[in-house]
C-alpha cells in the first residue's frame, strides 16, 4: 500500500501539473479539495483519467469522484479494491 | 479617441516592467522568436497556475502588469483579440485524436477555447464587467480597440483593458512553412531585412493596453481611430482608404510623423506594405520593427507599444529599423499590418 | 438619441431544418433534432446523442451551389446557407450603398476539416490546402465573399455566447454610427474535436437532455448557423424593409467564478439579465417570455434558474429551454435561440421545455412543458451563457407595441 501511495502522490502531481509540490509535501490522509489542496471539479476529471488510464479502471459518474478521491490513501485503496476484481 | 493609459507586454525583447524602452536589443537565432517571459509566480498564484497554458500564463501576466502601470485595481471591460488562441492546447488534444479518442484529458480543452485568456483575467481580476474575446486575423486587437472605443464614447471614465495575444509553436510552424509562409530555417532576427530566403520571420507575444476617456498622469499618447478594410481592389485603393481615414481625424499625410510598417521579411507581403505607405503618406518616416517581435495576427500590439513609447519619450530607439532617418517629431503615429493584402488593419496614435 | 435597432431578416439552419419555415414547422411539430450521430467518424457514435444538419459535406456544397469548390469547411458552408437567407430576406442586394457589417460567432473554425488532415499537415504536403482554413476567420471572409460584402467584419468567440455577443456589438456598431445595417449570428459545426471535449468534462447526457429537470444529466451537442439582419431605424426608413421585431436591449456580464462553472447563485447571469432589461426600459413584468440557456447540466441549470428568480422575483415568466429541440448548438446558440424567441412572439407560442417531468427542488418555477398557442407574447428574453462565464442576454419586442 505504501509504495501505491508513493507512486500516485508523484502520479497526482504529474497529472495536475502541481510544479512546485513534491512528494514529500503531501499527506496521503489530507484532503485533497476544498482544504489542503485546493483541487476542483476539473482537477476531479484528471484524476478520473489518470486512474483510466494507468490503472484501467473507469469511473462513469463523476459525482463518485467525491469519495474515492478524498485522500491519497483513500484513492490507493479504491485502486487496490478494483484492479483485484478487473 | 482614448487615451493610453497603461501597457503590460511580453514580448521577444524585453519588455517586462522595469526594462526601459528596448534599451538592449535581444538576439534570435530561432526558428520563430519566443517570448522573454517573466517569472509566472509574481502574477498568478502556482496552485491556480497549475492548469494554466503559456499562453494564458503570458495573458494574465500582460493584462496584471498593465493594471499595475495604469495604477488600477480594476477595469469596466476586459477584451482580448487572438487570431489563433492556444495552438499549443490544439495540438495536444489533435494529437490525442489522431492516436486514439479515449483518456483524452479536460483541461488542454477548456483551455484551447479563444475566450479562456480574457476570463481568466476576470477571474483573477474578480471582475463581472463586459468581456468578450475577437478572433478575425489582424483585426482580433484593432475589434477590441474599437469595441473599446465605442464603450469610451458612452462612458468616457470607463478603464477598458483591452489587449492582443498570439503565441507560436514548432508544430505550427512547420505546418504553415508548408506554404511557403515562414522562413524555412532560423535566421538571426537582426539579418531578417537583408536575409534572402522566403517568407516572414515568426513570433508570438502578449500586449494589454488601459485605455480611457480621461487623461491621467500614466498617459502614454491618444489612441486616435482605428480601420480595418477588407479585399481591396488594389495598392491605390488602399492608398486612398488611409488618406480618407487620415483626412476623417482631421489630418494630411503630411502630419504623419512615423509609420510603424507591416514589414515581415515575406517579399510579397513587404511589396503591399511599401506600395500602400509610399503612395498614400510619400516622404513620411518608415519605422520597421518585425525583425524585434516576429509575425503574428496581433502584432499590432508590440506597435502599439511602440507608438505609445515613441510619443511619449520623443525617442526611437536604435534597435528600430528607421528610414531615411530619424524625424524632427513623433508626434503622429500610424500603425499599418495586413494578412495577404485581404485584411488591412490601421491605427492612428497621437501626442 | 442612440438609433433603434430593427430586425428585418432571419437566417437559419438546424438539425430542425435547413431554413427558417423548416425550422418553425419542426418546432410547431414538436420534431426534435436530437438523434445519434451520423456525420462524423468517432468512437463515441454508439454512446452520444446529437443534433445535427441532415445534410453530408458534400450534400451542403450541392445545397449552396458550391459543388467542386475546395476549402469550404462544414462550418462556413452552414454560415453561408444560413446567412444567404437573413440576407435575402433583408433584400440588401438591393442597397449595397449601404454600410453593411458581417459579425459572426464561431469557435470550432475549420476544426471540422483540419481534424481530419492534422497528421497531414506535420508530415506532407497532401492537403495544404486546407491549412488556412482553421483559424475562426475563415467561415467569416468565406460568408462575406459569398455575399459580396467587403465593409466593417469581424469574428466573435466567447464560447456558447459568440452569436448573442455578434449581435450586440453589431447593434452598438449601429448605434455609433458606424454602420447602416449588419448580419449578425453565428456558426457552429459538429466536430470530434469538441464533442471528446465535452465528453471529457462528463457533461454530456447520453439521453435526449432535460434541461430544469431534476434528473438532468447533461448537453446534447447541436449543430447549424443562425444570422439576424439589423437596421437603423434611418436605414429602415430607406430600405422600406418589414420589421420583424426590435431588438430593445442586450446586456454581457462575466461570472468570472471558475473558467467551467457558474456560482451558485448566478452572478453573472443575472448581471447580463439585468443590463439587458434596463436598456430596454421594460420592468421585469413586462417580459413574456424567457429562452433559457438551460443546457441541463447541473451547474447552468441551477446558476441561471436562480439568477431568474432574483431579477424576476415578483413575477416569473414563462421560461423554457429549447436545446432540447436543437441540441447545444455552442457559438450558434445565441442567435438560433434568438430567432426561436422571435418566432414564438410572432406566432404567440411558447415552445415546450421537452423532455421535462421533476421540478428542481432548489427553484420556485417550473418550465413549460406543453406547447402553449394564443399568448400574446411582447418582450421575449433569450440567454446565452458560456464556457467561462461569458454571460449575454438579449430582449426582443414586438414592433408597433408601445
Amino acid at each position: 500500500m505504501d509504495e501505491l501511495i508513493d507512486k500516485l502522490k508523484k502520479e497526482v502531481i504529474t497529472q495536475l501539473n502541481l510544479e512546485d509540490i513534491s512528494a514529500d509535501d503531501v499527506n496521503p490522509d489530507a484532503p485533497l479539495f476544498g482544504e489542503g489542496l485546493g483541487l476542483d471539479s476539473i482537477d476531479a476529471l484528471e484524476l478520473i483519467v489518470l486512474l483510466e488510464k494507468n490503472y484501467g479502471i473507469k469511473i462513469e459518474d463523476p459525482k463518485d469522484g467525491k469519495k474515492i478521491f478524498y485522500s491519497i490513501r483513500t484513492m490507493a485503496e479504491y485502486i487496490t479494491e478494483n484492479q483485484k476484481k478487473a | 479617441m482614448a487615451y493610453i493609459n497603461g501597457i503590460g507586454i511580453i514580448s521577444p525583447q524585453n519588455t517586462l516592467p522595469g526594462s526601459g524602452f528596448l534599451e538592449a536589443a535581444v538576439e534570435h537565432n530561432t526558428d520563430f522568436l519566443r517570448s522573454v517571459e517573466p517569472v509566472y509566480k509574481s502574477y498568478i498564484d502556482p496552485i491556480a497556475a497549475r492548469r494554466l497554458s503559456r499562453l494564458i500564463k503570458m495573458g494574465i501576466s500582460s493584462a496584471k502588469m498593465c493594471m499595475q502601470d495604469a495604477g488600477l485595481g480594476m477595469p469596466d471591460a476586459i477584451i482580448t483579440g487572438t487570431g489563433l488562441g492556444s495552438v499549443e492546447d490544439t495540438e495536444k488534444i489533435l494529437g490525442e485524436l489522431t492516436k486514439e479518442e479515449k483518456f483524452l484529458n479536460p483541461t488542454p480543452f477548456i483551455q484551447s477555447t479563444y475566450n479562456t485568456i480574457s476570463s481568466q483575467i476576470a477571474i483573477h481580476l474578480k471582475c463581472h464587467q463586459y468581456n468578450s474575446t475577437y478572433v478575425h486575423r489582424c483585426f482580433s486587437l484593432e475589434s477590441c480597440l474599437l469595441d473599446g472605443l465605442l464603450q469610451i464614447s458612452d462612458n468616457p471614465a470607463a478603464n477598458i483593458l483591452a489587449g492582443g495575444i498570439d503565441e507560436m509553436t514548432q508544430n505550427h510552424l512547420t505546418i504553415i512553412r508548408r506554404l511557403g509562409l515562414w522562413k524555412p530555417e532560423a535566421i538571426r532576427n537582426f539579418d531578417l531585412w537583408t536575409n534572402n530566403l522566403p517568407g516572414a520571420l515568426a513570433g508570438e507575444g502578449s500586449a494589454y493596453f488601459i485605455i480611457s476617456g480621461v487623461k491621467t498622469d500614466t498617459s502614454y499618447a491618444r489612441l486616435e481611430a482605428v480601420e480595418t478594410l477588407y479585399k481591396p481592389g488594389s495598392t491605390a485603393e488602399t492608398a486612398s482608404f488611409v488618406n480618407e481615414f487620415l483626412s476623417g481625424n482631421g489630418l494630411s499625410s503630411g502630419d504623419v510623423d512615423v509609420v510603424l510598417m507591416g514589414n515581415n521579411g515575406h517579399t510579397g507581403h513587404d511589396r503591399i506594405c511599401n506600395e500602400v505607405i509610399s503612395r498614400a503618406i510619400p516622404g513620411t518616416t518608415r519605422v520597421l520593427y518585425k525583425h524585434l517581435c516576429g509575425e503574428y495576427h496581433t502584432v499590432s500590439g508590440f506597435a502599439l507599444f511602440l507608438a505609445s513609447n515613441m510619443i511619449r519619450r520623443e525617442f526611437i530607439p536604435p534597435s528600430l529599423v528607421t528610414l531615411p532617418s530619424i524625424p524632427k517629431k513623433i508626434e503622429t503615429v500610424l500603425i499599418h499590418n495586413h494578412f495577404r493584402d485581404t485584411d488591412h488593419a490601421f491605427i492612428l496614435v497621437r501626442k | 438619441m442612440p438609433s433603434r435597432i430593427f430586425v428585418t431578416g432571419l437566417g437559419f439552419i438546424s438539425g430542425l431544418g435547413n431554413n427558417v419555415q423548416e425550422n418553425l414547422s419542426s418546432l410547431l411539430n414538436l420534431h426534435s433534432g436530437i438523434g445519434p450521430i451520423r456525420q462524423i467518424e468517432t468512437s463515441l457514435k454508439a454512446e452520444l446523442l446529437v443534433s445535427e444538419v441532415r445534410m453530408s459535406n458534400a450534400d451542403l456544397l450541392l445545397y449552396a451551389g458550391l459543388q467542386g469548390q475546395a476549402g469550404y469547411s462544414r462550418n462556413s458552408l452552414l454560415g453561408i446557407i444560413a446567412a444567404r437567407e437573413a440576407f435575402k430576406q433583408a433584400r440588401l442586394n438591393d442597397h449595397r450603398d449601404l454600410r453593411i457589417g458581417l459579425i459572426s460567432g464561431t469557435t470550432v473554425g475549420g476544426m471540422d476539416q483540419c481534424e481530419k488532415y492534422y497528421q497531414d499537415f506535420l508530415t506532407n504536403n497532401s492537403r495544404n490546402d486546407f491549412i488556412e482554413i482553421y483559424d475562426c476567420a475563415d467561415s467569416t471572409e468565406k460568408i462575406a465573399d459569398d455575399l459580396g460584402l467587403n465593409g466593417f467584419m469581424t469574428t466573435i468567440s466567447t464560447a456558447c455566447s459568440s452569436a448573442a455577443n455578434s449581435i450586440l456589438f453589431a447593434a452598438r456598431m449601429m448605434k455609433a454610427g458606424k454602420l447602416d445595417s449588419a448580419i449578425a449570428g453565428g456558426t457552429e459545426a459538429l466536430t470530434k474535436f469538441h464533442i471528446n471535449g465535452f465528453n471529457a468534462l462528463k457533461i454530456l447526457d447520453k439521453q435526449p437532455c432535460r434541461p430544469f429537470d431534476a434528473a438532468r444529466n447533461g448537453i446534447n451537442l447541436g449543430e447549424g448557423a443562425a444570422y439576424l439582419t439589423l437596421e437603423t431605424e434611418e436605414t429602415n426608413n430607406k430600405t422600406g424593409n418589414k420589421v420583424i421585431c426590435e431588438l430593445v436591449g442586450y446586456g454581457n456580464a462575466c461570472e468570472a467564478f471558475h473558467q467551467t462553472a457558474s456560482s451558485p447563485d448566478g452572478t453573472g447571469a443575472y448581471l447580463a439579465m439585468k443590463k439587458a432589461l434596463d436598456m430596454s426600459g421594460e420592468q421585469p413584468d413586462s417580459v413574456d417570455y424567457i429562452n433559457a440557456h438551460g443546457t441541463g447540466t447541473d451547474n447552468n441549470d441551477l446558476s441561471e434558474g436562480r439568477a431568474i428568480e432574483n431579477l424576476f422575483s415578483k413575477k416569473i415568466p414563462y421560461v423554457s429551454s429549447t436545446k432540447p429541440f436543437t441540441g447545444h448548438m455552442t457559438s450558434a446558440a445565441g442567435s438560433a435561440e434568438a430567432i426561436i424567441s422571435i418566432l414564438g412572439m410572432l406566432n404567440g407560442t411558447i415552445w415546450p421545455n421537452l423532455n421535462f417531468s421533476n421540478p428542481m427542488p432548489e427553484l420556485k418555477f417550473e418550465p413549460v412543458a406543453e406547447l402553449l398557442s394564443g399568448i400574446e407574447l411582447n418582450v421575449v428574453m433569450s440567454n446565452s451563457f458560456g464556457f467561462g462565464g461569458n454571460d449575454s442576454s438579449l430582449v426582443f419586442k414586438k414592433h408597433g407595441i408601445h
